[in-house]
């Protein structure tokens, strides 16, 4: 276990900066996202959750993948994949690092998503406690602990410090590139961090979401679920937006587009929300024509679709984004909850 | 070549209507008067027809500056179709100047089928001063650039 | 407000009774309090998760679309500043009247759960509204605030406590008007050399993740399908690539709705990125005025709006570009 003063912590940004692009949670224009980090940067890392969630930094909303050029009589094709060069994302939440585990399934699997994979292996991930979780917060219900996030290198706040343990080959070799900045801690400072993470939990238990209940949902009862009438209700509401979907840290879904540039045309892949009235928009037309299928689709997806190809895993990390931007206040608590989700108190 | 040595020449479109500006335009075309080369002339039915977003659109894909040409008010073809236009422009004119856009990118000029003389002279002064703005930075596509323009 | 709840609930539960409407329109409790849902309720039973006070911000009027083309009559429940809304739907004949009865419930003014977490109230569970101040309680403690440093912005700038369209009113506390300046804002930004401006409106628009939520909220957004969505129109892009189209997106749709936006402020609430929609939308409101005449949208159900008239005097669009200045 390492450690620096908080006071410190701008020389450690600036540490990592020299040698590598440095992806930090920073305030622009009144709000809190993920931005790179230069000198002057106004870096926010107790704002709990970032508007955007972490996952930008390894899937960016729009991403060029091919651009084609019409030359006489010839057409010239151009691959727009780049292999990423390294780089830093600090400040990433346990809910937000456990999001990437499950983009990684989706990306990493065969057929591999070359553009993801580049940054996924470039990329050194530094996460941080939560030392005051939210009203929102419902982590725990995915058994992440947001007292002791995962990641390459995770870092805690407690007192006055930042306190820093390398978790990853990935981890240990930033950390040596820091070595003059990191102090080691002493057996006070585990102490204090001991305390600080218990404070964590305990807070937990005080969370209005701490008794959800996720045991109806997975792989099982599919078509129940799925013909369930409940959904009409639910659904009722949904303005089909899509703010749930691009503020949501696995919501994994793209379109590509082609932009008629004039002089050629430059196809790219940019986030979609099953949200929308043409997703998966086909030449017969959409799949969904009903906003309750839409608002259906997203739920059915994260909690019961997914699972079932992934050994009962999840695809939502409790992040509850997703529960403070929806301009109507639907979301996915809301439908666990009228499935059944909750525990007796 | 040097980028700096080249005049600036702004790519200039213009959008007028059937019924007065183009045929304004085709008199100032027979009668030999001369305007830039860069106007780049689209004919629309009215005026009126010029929805916001031709005009966005033109900017996007490499316009320095737009200008709309309709008839006279009172003598549209259609009776009212460049009263609507006069509102319409004046509103998003305003509103582009809101957005900091400079606000002499945008014009709005009524132009019969009898002056000839007219049209020229008013996309001489409206090229004239487009080129004093400079290239439009500030609402453009950096997509839509030619590729040798790059860095400029 | 708990009062203005209970006796809007009654009322429903005795229009249903009687067969007067066949369901009802309103808000519905949710996991805190802050996030009522608009619901449609059907029973006597259902309305039990009725709600009503300073966090029932939604503006059903956007729901009435569509309501109110179902069969039957249908019981909304509107606030002065969404009865705008709904007569202005009526003038576009994007309703029907027939089909509603509306219940004009009196506003205190909503609250920002935002600024009131900004202001302290992180871990928001609960809050208690005195009608002057608001105790929030949160997970690490209480936290009183004055409410009007935490009103919406669409209440700070509040057209007013008048209903313009109902069938009946509830109004237990009869609200004072205050004075307010709507376009305070958008005369700062004028102010601004035009340099400023630009870089103001780059670094909102810049945040935008175009999500889709200020159009779809919108009650004057009511397209069918909207030209963003129609991949024929080459700009549906479903983000934005360029800066260029976070321009397109937010100028195109402000002239739109120039005319027809209400100034109900829903586009701004909404914003997960807190972007000021509404600036755009006052300055069109602040435009029209100031050059065709003093005109509030949806404060009738019959006046033509300023875009779709025309008087042979107007003023020529010259008078902006020839504005001189700087550029």
């Amino acid at each position: 276990m390492l450690k620096i003063k908080k006071s410190d912590l701008n020389k450690l940004y600036a540490a990592i900066a020299e040698r590598q692009t440095l992806y930090i949670p920073c305030n622009v224009s009144g709000k809190v996202n993920y931005a790179v980090w230069g000198e002057g940067a106004d870096v926010d890392l107790s704002t709990l959750k970032t508007v955007r969630s972490a996952k930008e930094v390894f899937f960016p909303q729009c991403e060029d993948i091919v651009s084609f050029k019409k030359e006489g009589k010839n057409i010239s094709v151009k691959s727009d994949h780049k292999e990423s060069e390294d780089f830093v994302v600090f400040g990433v939440r346990a809910c937000d690092c456990r999001s990437f585990d499950i983009l990684d399934r989706v990306f990493l699997s065969d057929p591999v998503d070359t553009f993801y994979k580049t940054k996924r292996e470039h990329g050194t991930v530094i996460t941080l406690a939560c030392n005051r979780p939210e009203e929102s917060c419902f982590c725990f219900a995915f058994g992440i602990d947001n007292a002791e996030p995962e990641g390459d290198i995770a870092a805690y706040f407690a007192g006055d410090y930042l306190y820093w343990s390398p978790k990853t080959e990935k981890g240990l070799n930033l950390t040596k590139t820091l070595n003059s900045l990191l102090l080691t801690a002493t057996d006070k400072d585990n102490d204090a961090l001991e305390k600080e993470q218990n404070n964590i939990r305990q807070t937990n238990e005080r969370l209005p979401f701490y008794g959800l209940d996720l045991s109806v949902w997975g792989a099982d009862g599919l078509l129940e679920k799925f013909n369930s009438e409940k959904w009409k209700e639910l659904s009722e509401a949904c303005v089909g937006c899509g703010a749930c979907t691009f503020v949501c840290p696995t919501c994994q879904c793209y379109d590509v587009r082609d932009f008629d540039k004039g002089n050629g045309v430059q196809r790219y892949r940019c986030w979609d929300s099953c949200m929308y009235k043409d997703f998966t928009m086909m030449a017969h037309g959409t799949p969904r024509p009903t906003q309750m299928q839409r608002f259906r689709q997203r739920f059915m997806h994260k909690l019961v679709y997914y699972p079932s190809n992934n050994e009962g895993i999840f695809s939502c990390v409790g992040c509850g984004r997703c529960v403070e931007k929806c301009p109507i206040h639907m979301n996915i608590v809301k439908v666990i909850k009228a499935f059944g989700g909750e525990k007796n108190e | 070549m040097s980028v700096e040595n080249k005049e600036f020449k702004p790519t200039i479109v213009a959008f007028c209507c059937n019924w007065c500006s183009y045929a304004g335009a085709d008199l100032a075309g027979s009668g030999r008067m001369q305007y830039p080369a860069d106007v780049k002339i689209i004919r629309v039915p009215c005026s009126c027809r010029v929805n916001p977003m031709f005009i966005l659109r033109a900017f996007q894909r490499g316009a320095d500056g737009v200008i709309l040409c309709g008839c006279h008010p009172g003598d549209c073809h259609y009776s009212t179709g460049n009263y609507y236009t006069r509102r319409r422009m004046t509103m998003l004119f305003d509103f582009l100047d809101y957005l900091g856009i400079e606000r002499g990118r945008t014009r709005v000029e009524w132009v019969s089928a009898a002056e000839g003389a007219r049209f020229a002279s008013v996309m001489n002064d409206f090229v004239k001063k487009v080129r004093d703005l400079g290239p439009n930075r500030k609402i453009t596509d950096l997509r839509c650039k030619p590729v040798e323009k790059e860095g400029e | 407000m708990q009062k203005v709840a209970e006796i809007a609930q009654k009322r429903a539960i005795q229009l249903l009774n009687q067969g007067a409407v066949n369901r009802v329109l309103g808000w519905k409790k949710g996991e805190f309090p802050y996030d009522e849902t608009p619901a449609v309720f059907a029973s006597a039973d259902e309305l039990k998760d009725f709600v009503y006070d300073s966090f029932s911000s939604p503006n059903l009027s956007k729901y009435l679309i569509e309501e109110s083309r179902k069969e039957g009559k249908v019981l909304a429940f509107l606030k002065p500043c969404d009865t705008y809304s709904f007569n202005q739907l009526i003038k576009e004949h994007r309703v029907n009247r027939e089909n509603v009865y509306i219940i004009g419930i009196e506003c205190g003014g909503m609250i920002d759960v935002v600024t009131l977490k900004n202001r302290g109230a992180v871990g928001l569970t609960g809050a208690d509204d005195d009608g002057e101040n608001i105790t929030a309680h949160t997970l690490y403690g209480d936290v009183k605030v004055r409410k009007e440093e935490v009103l919406l912005e669409k209440c700070q700038a509040c057209k007013g406590k008048k209903h313009v369209i109902y069938d009946e009113l509830i109004i237990v506390n009869p609200q004072d008007e205050k004075p307010r300046d709507r376009f305070a804002g958008v005369e700062a930004i004028e102010a601004m050399t035009p340099q400023e401006r630009f870089d103001f409106w780059r670094a909102q628009l810049s945040k935008c993740i175009r999500c889709n939520a200020c159009r779809n909220i919108c009650p004057a957004c009511s397209c069918l399908q909207c030209v963003f969505d129609n991949p024929k129109s080459g700009v549906a892009s479903k983000a934005s690539p360029d800066t260029f189209e976070e321009q397109l997106y937010h100028i195109i749709r402000a002239f739109h709705v120039a005319g027809r936006c209400t100034d109900c402020g829903e586009c701004s609430r909404v914003c997960p990125q807190d972007i000021p929609l509404h600036l755009l939308n006052r300055k069109f409101i602040k435009d029209m005025s100031a050059f065709y005449g003093e005109y509030k949208a949806g404060e009738d159900s019959e006046t033509r709006p300023p875009l779709v008239d025309f008087s042979k005097d107007d003023v020529e669009p010259c008078i902006i570009s020839d504005k001189g200045g700087d550029r």
